[in-house]
């Protein structure tokens, strides 16, 4: 929101700067889009419509920032140079969208973020006025300050009264009010139509959903591998040794001995596995608990000591619970192993219809989710929820990591399986 | 001993009532549901009870949470937990209600007969006996945390053992050492975790809820 007095009027004077970028930017803009039918064009491209992107994108931050008003994009993803050029060429996509507004802001939006420092010129040039006007009337014939004519001490006075009076209005009034417009006319500007905010959804959906077949395809392999190393072959290992006892019976049975001791150990090296197996893919706690309680166990066997704080008055669906869970298990973990922190905080709860986990540790921090694969790992899973994984970690610590899923709570009755 | 049994798999229920059977140990009660051990536990008063976690109707914790209401209302209630799982934070709530005469282990230490029969007659002695994997995953797990810092290695170890509800010449046995060396490791122990003797707590006791139940 927009505060009053000197802080609108900086804004507007940021604006300007950005509008005055934009001036820069577009004889560029107006070269790069002539020679798109060269060869030389479609190189320029990808350069170009990263610089207004990171301008729009800057712009549309500021909006939502300072006026709370969200100018929603919908860049449809491009992979080629090509598709940039359709894209830029089709009248209603976001790229051409940008390049419009890129053209028009230095004017429109560029006055209009003037207008604060215009009152303040205008009230010093009535300032001076009512100095040195009387007598810069008598050199240049007449003077004029706004509608008054200033020739002697009294409308010298009055223009320096109303002169006085442009400053309060241009930093308390002219900015906030400015800002405020500015914010909604780059709305008018940007803001992509209904058609084009529901295909660039449907885009999204399309890219979550074969991620999840994806994920969901890998798992069945994963476990199919681990069954077929593991318990399977640990069980027909066992087959074969009864085998040899049954052999051994007559003729020597201290080896029958060895031979059971082992195959009873092969029996819990094979029920061991088979109870990891079980708990990578749905741990028997989250089943019978919740996450806030499977959540709490985490914290009693992580290395960091942890506190939970839990606010959740009954479950989310199940595949939210499992993908939220099994974030927070890694995220705890890597914590442990990478951050150097002692302690751990975790804090749940279900808010404004979303479902909002905060993990917290007191290390060196230096965390990034662009290049942790852990990371990214997490936020594509979060990402078939609408979910998002925000990461706060400085150099130096502490790090802060958030995820949040949009879900609702459904009734607090544990469910059988 | 008086044994009330609950367990919802038959062939289970079944081979635990023989096998106890076998040791001249009498199942009073066989039951196969939460609200059905509840009564037995509390009308009966056994002289130890052996719990499958996961029990109808629910298929939840409704085992954990008869034994955890039946050790309410009957303190010290000997409760032997049975889990195809161990879950640390269901130790920890059985705990919650005491830390003698109850034990949590694996479904499968079943198959080792004469080491099960001895683990439940330890707690219904007023012992403990915690499954090595639930003690492993804490201990593990809190080895950094001050005071558990400063034990060595092998200290470590002889309180995994204690943990589990081992007596001096068990862990002596566990660990390959000689009994007088395993009360110099407890020795140790104490002093390092500042348990100092006393006539009212049991001092083995107190040094592994210090682990458990943080």
């Amino acid at each position: 929101m927009t505060r009053i007095g000197p802080t609108g009027f900086r804004r507007s004077l940021t604006l300007w700067r950005l509008s005055l970028r934009a001036f820069c930017l577009s004889p560029w803009l107006g070269v790069v889009y002539a020679a798109l039918t060269t060869r030389l064009g479609p190189r320029l491209l990808p350069g170009a419509v990263r610089a207004t992107r990171a301008l729009a994108d800057r712009q549309r931050a500021l909006a939502l920032e300072w006026s709370g008003v969200d100018v929603p994009v919908a860049y449809p993803p491009a992979e080629t140079a090509g598709d940039l050029r359709a894209q830029l060429l089709d009248r209603d996509s976001q790229v051409r969208r940008d390049w419009r507004w890129v053209a028009v802001d230095p004017y429109v939006g560029g006055m209009l973020a003037f207008v604060p420092t215009l009152f303040l010129l205008s009230g010093v040039w009535g300032l001076s006025t009512a100095v040195f006007g009387p007598r810069l009337s008598d050199d240049w014939g007449s003077l004029w300050y706004l509608f008054i004519p200033v020739y002697d001490t009294a409308s010298a006075g009055l223009a320096g009264v109303l002169a006085a009076l442009a400053f309060p209005l241009a930093l308390f009034w002219a900015g906030p009010y400015v800002v405020r417009r500015h914010a909604r006319y780059l709305r008018v500007m940007l803001a992509p139509d209904e058609a084009a905010l529901l295909a660039a959804r449907v885009e999204h959906l399309r890219t979550t959903r074969s991620d999840a077949t994806d994920t969901r395809f890998a798992e069945i392999r994963r476990i199919e591998r681990d069954l077929h190393d593991g318990a399977q072959a640990r069980l027909v290992a066992m087959g074969m040794t009864l085998d040899a006892a049954e052999h051994l019976l007559e003729s020597d049975p201290d080896a029958v001995r060895d031979l059971l001791v082992e195959a009873r150990q092969s029996s819990t090296a094979a029920l061991k596995e088979l109870r990891d197996l079980v708990k990578g893919i749905h741990p028997p706690v989250l089943a019978d608990r919740g996450l806030a309680d499977a959540v709490r166990s985490l914290a009693m066997i992580s290395p960091l000591r942890t506190e939970v704080v839990a606010d959740l008055e009954a479950r989310p669906e199940p595949p939210v619970e499992s993908a939220v869970y099994f974030a927070v298990s890694e995220l705890l973990a890597n914590a442990a192993k990478h951050s150097g922190a002692g302690r751990g905080w975790i804090d749940l709860r279900h808010e404004d219809g979303s479902l909002r986990v905060t993990v917290t540790d007191d290390g060196h921090g230096g965390a990034d989710a662009a290049r942790g694969t852990g990371l990214r790992g997490i936020e594509r899973r979060l990402a078939h929820f609408d979910g998002v994984l925000a990461v706060s970690s400085p150099v130096g610590g502490p790090t802060l990591m958030t995820l949040e899923v949009p879900c609702a709570l459904s009734s607090p009755k544990t469910t059988s399986c | 001993m008086r044994v009330v049994l609950a367990e919802d798999h038959f062939l289970l229920r079944d081979g635990v009532t023989r096998l106890l059977g076998a040791f001249g140990h009498e199942v009073v009660a066989a039951v196969d549901n939460g609200p059905d051990l509840l009564g037995a536990l509390t009308g009966l008063r056994p002289d130890v009870a052996v719990v499958d976690v996961r029990l109808p109707p629910t298929f939840s914790d409704e085992g954990l949470r008869a034994a955890v209401a039946a050790r309410t209302e009957v303190p010290g209630l000997p409760v032997l937990l049975l889990s195809q799982y161990v879950e640390p934070l269901y130790a920890h709530e059985l705990l919650t209600t005491g830390s003698e005469a109850v034990g949590y282990v694996l479904k499968e230490r079943v198959s080792n007969g004469a080491e099960f029969i001895a683990t439940i007659e330890r707690v219904a002695d007023g012992g403990t006996a915690m499954d090595p994997e639930v003690v492993a995953k804490l201990v593990t797990g809190r080895s950094r945390d001050e005071p558990f810092a400063a034990l060595t290695p092998r200290e470590r170890e002889v309180l995994q053992c204690l943990a589990q509800g081992l007596s001096n010449a068990g862990s002596a046995e566990a660990l390959f050492i000689t009994e007088k060396a395993v009360a110099k490791h407890i020795g140790n122990i104490f002093t390092k975790l500042d348990l100092p003797p006393s006539e009212t707590a049991n001092r083995r006791v107190l040094a592994v809820l210090a682990y458990l139940d943080r």
